[in-house]
């Protein structure tokens, strides 16, 4: 047996810079951490809301600080990087079997961002 | 074969990761647009509490934030212990408090609109 195995040196906080895959990876599972905060952002908007129109007026009025602008921004990188990185693997995370075939991946990947662009835009109606 | 507690999480991971990839961008563009003076109509206090105040509104915007922070608590738990940390037990309370916490928030806020 051997008495000193080896072990391959891996540092527990760099080790996905090896490799482009891990830092797609890593980029990916990032992004919740501007979900997370942006969430939060609502339910404070929320808060405000509820405390009638003076006090939701002053949030927004904060949202237009230059670190509001810059959070969104951020935010807004983020949430496309999860959309896109999310809608490109539904072939793989939900194939579907129809008779013998199963549907092309392109055709899942393309459905789900014409959804998407769909639900964006009422979103954005909504919004106006 | 042993109780798992397993698919619940996944589950709520799933339904999260789908509904952010779908509404998040466009919310963010939103609140983006309001924040950059785009468009003064938008985002007004009118017309969020209308929405908000409509149950069907309420429902909507309950469901979003409830799968969306679970969604990201469930993966920054995971993202934390990718970044070197070994304390996945601390970091989990942690996460999901926070999660639990912003769902409860959610709810109490929602029920005064």
């Amino acid at each position: 047996m051997n008495s000193k195995p080896y072990v391959r040196e891996v540092s527990k906080t760099t080790w996905f810079l090896s490799h482009p895959r891990y830092k797609r990876y890593m980029a990916r599972e990032v992004t919740c951490i501007f979900i997370f905060a942006y969430t939060f952002l609502l339910i404070v908007a929320l808060a405000r809301l509820s405390q009638g129109e003076e006090a939701f007026n002053a949030f927004v009025q904060a949202l237009r600080s230059p670190l509001g602008v810059l959070f969104n921004v951020a935010a807004l990188i983020a949430a496309v990087y999860h959309s896109m990185s999310w809608f490109d693997v539904t072939p793989q995370a939900m194939p579907i079997q129809m008779g013998e075939e199963f549907v092309a991946g392109n055709i899942i990947v393309n459905a789900h961002y014409g959804a998407w662009a769909v639900v964006s835009l009422i979103i954005l109606f909504w919004g106006m | 074969m042993a109780k798992s507690n397993k698919p619940i999480f996944w589950g709520l991971f799933a339904a999260g990761g789908t509904v952010t990839a779908f509404v998040t961008p466009a919310l963010v563009l939103v609140t983006l647009f309001a924040a950059m003076r785009f468009n003064m109509d938008m985002f007004t206090y009118e017309s969020i509490h209308a929405f908000a105040g409509w149950w069907l509104g309420k429902l909507i915007i309950f469901g979003i934030i409830l799968v969306s922070l679970w969604h990201a608590a469930h993966r920054l738990r995971v993202t934390v212990h990718d970044f070197g940390v070994r304390a996945d037990k601390q970091v989990a309370i942690v996460v999901y408090s926070l999660a639990g916490l912003g769902t409860l928030l959610t709810l109490i806020y929602l029920l005064r609109i």
